[in-house]
């Protein structure tokens, strides 16, 4: 009788399968550690001291925020407070939210846990897509804070009649409907003034999270109608 | 003849298998007819507007898919236990208690979803209305009810095992379901960080739907192979560790492809780029597995000279067949497309994703676990050798038919937003519209609502058929 071989052997198999299985797992769960400390949330002092964080801390808001080309990273990161010219951000500009640039963490953490409590509750992730994930019928929101229709010379703005673009995203999501851009609308989630404000903190400490170059080219294309 | 274990008859766990698979042919009914009102939006964006949004629709098409999956998956587990263990289920009046929390939980669900829509932006939403979570969207008590029902279903599975024969199938299945049970766990906690939100939630949809989801189907597909061409155990038990490697190896660590842009650090994109791409390995693999099987046991019949086809459960079958080769095309090719940061980049987030979305969940899912339900209708009636009526074969092409049809379609759109919405206009809301309103995209999206319309006509059938095949005089019994 030939002797059997390993490779015919199921046991062999079985094994493979749990040393494979078990490797995976636990360079899944070292990697987890590693990731959970680079995208826990920074702090105010962060912001304060010039720590870059690649999920920076709500007080964000407080800040001017861009997305621009980095030529060391080799695609565009958010800049928050203006640009050092060394690819990094500078921390220094700010820039009025509702009126205000002072908020402090607990204001601002509050307003982000509204806001994101409101991104769930209304279902946003199941029009829109959200880091790119979600469903595609609405535009994706990652960066929608930096869309230029919201800016102070963009449609979406102009269409409020409000003079800033938190003021417009707010009144937008307050009363989606009766600012119709087209066919496709987005209804009345019975969004209220104060859930309105905290989405909009949601967005805009969305738009500077370092999301690798995602997406690319965002709002540097303007002025093109149908490709043209 | 392949088996001699088929029949139903008088076992608690082949019963309660048949309601699971009941349940979830409604909500598969469920799942489609609320997938048309969807596509009807997209062509006709007035359609129910600010009464069954989009975002409702959504919402409840793919929760009924889901949870019809997981319906189904528990029902073929319950149906193979005594043939594989040689015992009656342990545990089985518990597992028909949890059965109804389960149904019920459900039903109350889906009527919250329907009625209340959205709530204010509050924890109270989130416990009880939903927590706005693409895929994994029940409230947080029907959450605790879900992991209640799955350790009841897992304890019944653990202790079966492990009291009767313990064959690799059910070994494979033990390890398995409970890491799909303690997987859930890590998308039930609430955060403001969205990145963390993100990470978590991944751990859920994707080590379910690219690693013990897949397992689970190398598992039944290794036990319909036994009991409907009667290939040899030890062959199929090997094949099915390998598997396991190959799967696990890949798939888990492949979870990398969704950690390319949610804040996650770059090293992402080569573990990500690497693992996924072998993904579609272990898939190639099954499907030659299943050809080579069903070639190999029907030579060795033919050579005794009595030419008489292997399958004992040829609408079965065919769904199994169609299992393998749709697992490696939806999931495999249309999977790997995207896969790669540097393609990803443009395609994250797009049409291109429910693409491959539609023909995966179809292929590797959806096809084995109809093929399970006619098992389940073969046992249960005592059939020896069960064929196609012209209601199986019609249901088999429509819906094969208009699953591919939607994903094509939904592929030609997806290229338009790739092209015109992302590298042409910069993924702006401006960018966005230009793309949705481009003529073939447009047509895209008319071509998709046809072929759902044609794969709920092969639902029909399908369920016409599973209703009324068990008597229908043209088996062998």
């Amino acid at each position: 009788m030939a002797k059997t071989s390993v490779w015919s052997d199921n046991r062999f198999w079985q094994r493979s399968a749990g040393w494979i299985t078990g490797f995976a797992a636990v360079l899944l769960i070292w990697l987890t550690f590693d990731t959970a400390g680079q995208i826990a949330m920074g702090t105010d002092e962060d912001l304060k001291n010039g720590v870059t964080k690649r999920v920076p801390g709500p007080t964000v808001i407080n800040y001017k925020i861009t997305y621009e080309m980095s030529d060391k990273r080799g695609h565009e990161v958010p800049y928050i407070g203006g640009n050092d010219g060394k690819g990094g951000s500078l921390f220094q500009e700010k820039q009025k939210f509702f009126g205000r640039d002072d908020y402090s963490e607990e204001e601002a953490a509050a307003l982000l846990h509204l806001g994101k409590l409101g991104s769930q509750t209304k279902n946003c992730m199941n029009c829109h897509t959200l880091l790119g994930n979600g469903a595609y019928y609405a535009p994706d929101l990652t960066k929608a804070w930096l869309d230029p229709a919201w800016q102070d010379d963009g449609t979406m703005q102009a269409m409020t009649g409000k003079s800033t673009k938190e003021e417009a995203m707010a009144e937008f999501l307050q009363h989606p409907s009766t600012y119709p851009t087209h066919a496709r609308m987005m209804p009345d989630l019975g969004i209220t003034a104060e859930e309105a404000k905290g989405l909009v903190a949601f967005l805009k400490h969305m738009s500077s999270i370092d999301t690798n170059g995602f997406p690319r080219n965002f709002g540097k294309i303007r002025g093109a109608v149908n490709g043209k | 003849m392949a088996n001699n274990h088929l029949t139903g008859i008088g076992s608690e766990s082949k019963q309660l298998a048949t309601w699971y698979f009941t349940f979830a042919a409604i909500l598969f009914g469920a799942q489609l007819l609320f997938g048309l009102v969807a596509a009807i939006q997209y062509v006709m964006p007035g359609f129910l507007f600010e009464l069954l949004d989009f975002s409702v629709a959504r919402m409840l098409h793919i929760n009924a898919l889901v949870v019809w999956m997981v319906f189904a998956m528990f029902g073929s587990v319950y149906w193979l236990l005594p043939d594989e263990t040689g015992i009656e289920t342990i545990g089985i009046k518990i597992g028909k208690l949890l059965y109804w929390v389960f149904v019920a939980a459900i039903v109350v669900v889906v009527l919250v979803y329907l009625f209340v829509q959205v709530g204010p932006a509050d924890e109270t939403s989130i416990w009880f209305i939903h927590e706005g979570r693409e895929y994994i969207e029940a409230p947080r008590w029907a959450d605790f009810g879900i992991v209640v029902v799955a350790l009841g279903f897992v304890a019944n599975l653990f202790l079966t095992g492990t009291a009767g024969n313990r064959s690799g199938i059910v070994t494979v299945l033990m390890a398995d379901m409970i890491a799909f049970a303690g997987l859930y766990l890590a998308g039930m906690f609430f955060t403001d960080n969205i990145s963390v939100d993100q990470y978590w939630w991944w751990w859920v949809i994707h080590l379910w739907v690219e690693a013990t989801w897949e397992v689970y189907v190398g598992a039944i597909a290794a036990y319909g192979l036994i009991t409907m061409i009667g290939a040899h155990r030890k062959v199929v038990e090997m094949w099915l560790w390998i598997e396991v490697a190959m799967l696990f190896g890949s798939g888990i660590l492949g979870i990398g492809h969704h950690y390319f842009w949610i804040g996650t650090p770059e090293y992402w994109w080569e573990i990500g780029a690497l693992f996924s791409a072998l993904e579609p390995l272990p898939l190639v693999a099954m499907f030659i597995h299943v050809l080579y099987d069903w070639g190999k046991t029907q030579g060795a019949q033919d050579a005794t000279g009595v030419e008489v086809s292997v399958i004992n459960n040829k609408p079965a079958f065919t769904w199994f067949v169609l299992n393998a080769f749709g697992n490696f095309l939806g999931a495999g090719i249309w999977g790997f497309f995207h896969t790669l940061p540097q393609v990803n980049l443009y395609t994250h987030g797009t049409q291109f994703t429910s693409a491959h979305g539609h023909l995966a969940f179809f292929g590797a899912y959806a096809t084995i676990l109809i093929g399970m339900m006619y098992i389940a209708v073969q046992g249960t009636n005592g059939i020896k050798v069960m064929k196609h009526t012209k209601s199986s074969l019609w249901a088999v092409s429509m819906i094969c038919g208009g699953v591919m049809g939607m994903t094509v379609a939904l592929t030609v759109a997806g290229y338009v937003q790739v092209l015109v919405s992302r590298a042409q206009m910069g993924a702006t809301w401006a960018g966005y519209f230009d793309g949705q309103s481009g003529m073939w995209f447009a047509q895209a999206m008319d071509w998709r609502l046809v072929m759902g319309a044609v794969t709920f006509l092969g639902f029909l059938f399908l369920a016409k058929d599973l209703l009324s095949t068990g008597k229908n005089p043209v088996h062998e019994r």
